[in-house]
């Protein structure tokens, strides 16, 4: 969870060089997140990834409570957030992020009315209360039943089923009530689905029980009526917290992410606006290291951009007045004004949206395994009940005993094994994934990812860590070595920062370079011994430009060094392929950079489809391809150019630091510096698969059991429903079986 | 057998109880934090649940 709305410039590298100007537009942006609180004072929500155990909490909460100007702080461990009630005369949301900082805890404002809606979780309470009710109910007319077992005759039995109907009447119309509005809604469809089985059932069971009551009759099964609505509101629930806590993982990504920009007025004054707000001809001001919130033409001001989130192109590129920036580049080095030229349907974020909706509207919808069995189940299960009572009905002429025998069998293939079989299995894995940091967010994908045949990858962000890392330079202990690292410590740009980096390790020290200046757009220059020294493009310092990404110094006396760099693989990229292909699936490398880099990358990997200089169309294109002829397949991507691609393969996934869009496109979304989680995403989708296959297998060889022994009218409604229980117990032991596999 | 009479009310009664108490409980976020409540129990402050 680190990490998520900076880009992967802005993660860990040159932290303490950010220019004042950024630090205090990321800072005043803060405060919008305050909110006044009753009884005075302002709150704050925070999110905290760092928070891991009782140590971290004590810790938070004490350092926050004896803070000055604070009233309370409140850590939730389960959800890694922290609430705090804060005087604003006092102190600041800045403050206490830096107070957080210190204490050794990155953490994040985000919007808590977004949250609120998922975090309350009111469908998750209704169910919990509706089971805890069946459950009480049940057990108690359990016991009632003990009692008509073990031989309690006449009025006796009468009193004790008289009781089981006052509790379990009540109990059945307030628990069966999810079962009951679902059934009612495909009939009015006039289809068949599951509930509509088990709403029978629990309604004949209920019914005949009472006429046998009232009738002084021998056998009351309220006790199976409950048990089945028991068993069955575990299996809604499970399934519920499963598709909750992926709705909660998409959201939080979004929560986080501050979408806001600097809007300059007329007389020159700044107010920072929501990013929906901006109209064309606004002018917008863009700190180094903030993404331009709109498109538009640069006003004001030179610097560097770095366009890779929107085109795939690793390499950071000059900009200055006129020059068109697209929504989501990365502004390096100098403050921008930008006056805002389309907003809504006109920009290029708009053009990727309208691509990712006809994209998803393409996509063979995928059945789920549970609904595909429910089609042909539920028929059956209607028909064999049907003739089941009907055959007993001409046998025998024995209303009473047709009917007994009809309701055992509605309630021993009640598909609570087959309502269980999945989201037991889902809810397991999906938990899984989350230890690992993988987010989930619909758990279709998860059946969809286990189906993978190919993955294809995007480059830059991706395959590689999206930031330069130098690759050739001069020889140990040349003397350009101290002035470059001088100068590029000095400034915050990509490329800059990597020199800065590679010098650390090697342990050069920094030669005593002053007046040090940024050029945005060129390089930084200063002053040794009274001299210029100059490290930046290959015009500004009068060299040659080559093909590679390359800075060079210039220093009085000694002809330019040249200093090359390359956007690395991350460290597992090739092992992760390798592993990938050793699973049997096959690799393709998509990416909207120039030929050579891709290549390189491709080479490094092993990958050998890969295809450069791809606009988001393109991509868009080959996935359609590969999925005529047959190919399902992941993809893996990062930029606002993946978007659509991603939202087109069969499943895919992102990385935290993507952009917003992909990540909303993305049906997993992963955290972390490593490719690694690809690897166990799809190890831990095929286990799952296999267990769910498994328990499909068990519940069907259950019920080949149990139908013809139930048709024979061997067992009676209490006898069904401790065998339908049974069969759900085996059913989801076997998906806890997902939580210990390694 | 007239024992039942008292002893059924007393038996669904002490249900309905536990059933009313995880209702409350329920209802008043006792398990919107069941990791950080687990770990509370270490600490000597003064500490009641939130909300």
């Amino acid at each position: 969870m680190r990490d998520a709305g900076a880009g992967p410039i802005l993660g860990g590298c040159c932290a303490d060089g950010l220019t004042a100007a950024a630090v205090e537009a990321r800072l005043a942006s803060a405060e919008r997140w305050a909110r006044p609180v009753e009884g005075g004072g302002s709150g704050v929500d925070l999110m905290v990834p760092g928070i891991h155990c009782a140590g971290c909490l004590g810790r938070i909460e004490g350092g926050l409570g004896r803070a000055e100007g604070i009233v309370s702080a409140r850590v939730n461990l389960s959800l890694r957030r922290v609430r705090v009630v804060f005087d604003p005369a006092v102190t600041s949301v800045a403050a206490i992020l830096d107070r957080l900082a210190a204490l050794g805890y990155e953490a994040r404002p985000y919007d808590a009315a977004a949250m609120a809606g998922i975090d309350r979780d009111s469908v998750g309470r209704d169910l919990l209360a509706r089971l805890a009710v069946s459950g009480f109910a049940a057990m108690n007319v359990m016991l009632l039943s003990v009692s008509v077992w073990s031989g309690a005759e006449a009025a006796t039995r009468d009193l004790m089923h008289w009781i089981s109907a006052l509790i379990a009447l009540p109990a059945v119309a307030f628990a069966g009530v999810p079962f009951f509005r679902s059934a009612a809604a495909a009939l009015r469809a006039r289809r068949l689905n599951m509930d509509v089985p088990i709403s029978l059932a629990i309604v004949l069971a209920s019914a005949s029980s009472l006429y046998e009551t009232a009738h002084h009759g021998e056998h009351a099964y309220f006790d199976a009526a409950l048990g089945l609505t028991f068993f069955l509101l575990i299996g809604r629930y499970l399934d519920h917290r499963t598709r909750a806590v992926a709705r909660s993982a998409a959201a939080e990504l979004t929560a986080l992410s501050a979408r806001a920009a600097t809007l300059i007025s007329a007389d020159g004054a700044r107010e920072t606006v929501a990013i929906e707000n901006l109209a064309p001809g606004a002018l917008v001001e863009v700190a180094p290291g903030e993404r331009v919130p709109a498109d538009g033409r640069i006003e004001a001001g030179t610097s560097d951009l770095d366009r890779s989130m929107v085109t795939g192109e690793s390499t950071p590129e000059p900009a200055g007045p006129g020059a068109l920036v697209h929504a989501g580049t990365l502004n390096l080095s100098g403050p921008l004004r930008v006056r805002v030229t389309a907003a809504g349907e006109a920009t290029l974020l708009a053009e990727i949206a309208r691509m990712i909706e006809s994209a998803e509207r393409g996509r063979t919808v995928y059945d789920r395994w549970a609904d595909r069995a429910a089609r042909v189940y539920s028929p059956g299960v209607h028909i064999v009940a049907a003739s089941a009572f009907l055959g007993w009905l001409w046998a025998t002429g024995d209303v009473h005993r047709s009917l007994t025998i009809a309701i055992s069998l509605l309630i021993i293939t009640c598909p609570c094994a087959l309502g269980l079989a999945v989201p037991a299995v889902h809810a397991v894995a999906g938990g899984r994934l989350f230890r690992r940091g993988i987010f989930l967010k619909d758990s279709g994908a998860l059946e969809r990812l286990a189906r993978a045949d190919m993955v294809v990858f995007d480059k830059t962000g991706t395959l590689t860590e999206g930031r330069p890392a130098l690759a050739a330079g001069p020889a140990a202990g040349d003397p350009a070595w101290p002035v470059a690292a001088a100068l590029a410590a000095a400034s915050r740009h990509p490329l800059a920062c990597a020199l800065a980096g590679a010098a650390a390790a090697a342990g050069v020290i920094p030669a005593a370079v002053v007046e040090i200046r940024e050029v945005p757009g060129s390089g930084i220059e200063g002053l040794l011994d009274g001299r210029r020294v100059r490290l930046g493009r290959a015009a500004w310092v009068g060299a040659a430009a080559g093909e590679a990404t390359a800075v060079w110094l210039q220093s009085a006396g000694a002809p330019p060094a040249r200093f090359t760099f390359e956007d690395a693989p991350r460290a597992d990229a090739a092992g992760t392929c390798a592993a990938l292909r050793a699973r049997g699936l096959g690799l393709a490398l998509f990416s909207g950079d120039a030929a050579a880099p891709v290549g390189r990358v491709a080479g490094a990997v092993g990958i050998s489809d890969a295809r450069a200089g791809m606009t988001p169309a393109g991509k868009l294109r080959a996935l359609e391809d590969l999925a005529r002829q047959g190919h399902r397949v992941l993809m893996v991507g990062d930029g606002i150019n993946d978007a659509p691609a991603l939202a087109a393969a069969d499943v895919s996934m992102s990385p935290v630091a993507a952009s917003d869009v992909s990540r909303a496109a993305a049906a997993l979304v992963f955290t972390g510096e490593r490719l690694d989680p690809v690897v166990f995403a799809l190890d831990t989708a095929r286990m799952a698969r296999a267990r769910a296959l498994e328990n499909f297998a068990l519940a069907a060889l259950y019920n080949a059991v149990a139908i013809p022994v139930a048709m024979a009218g061997l067992v009676t409604p209490l006898i069904a429903a401790l065998a339908m229980s049974g069969s759900s117990i085996v059913v989801t032991l076997n998906a806890l079986r997902l939580r210990g596999a390694r | 057998m007239t024992v039942l009479g008292l002893l059924i009310p007393v038996s669904i009664g002490l249900g309905l109880l536990g059933l009313v108490a995880f209702l409350w409980s329920l209802r008043h976020h006792q398990y919107d934090d069941i990791e950080g409540d687990q770990a509370r129990i270490l600490f000597n402050e003064k500490d009641s649940p939130e909300g």
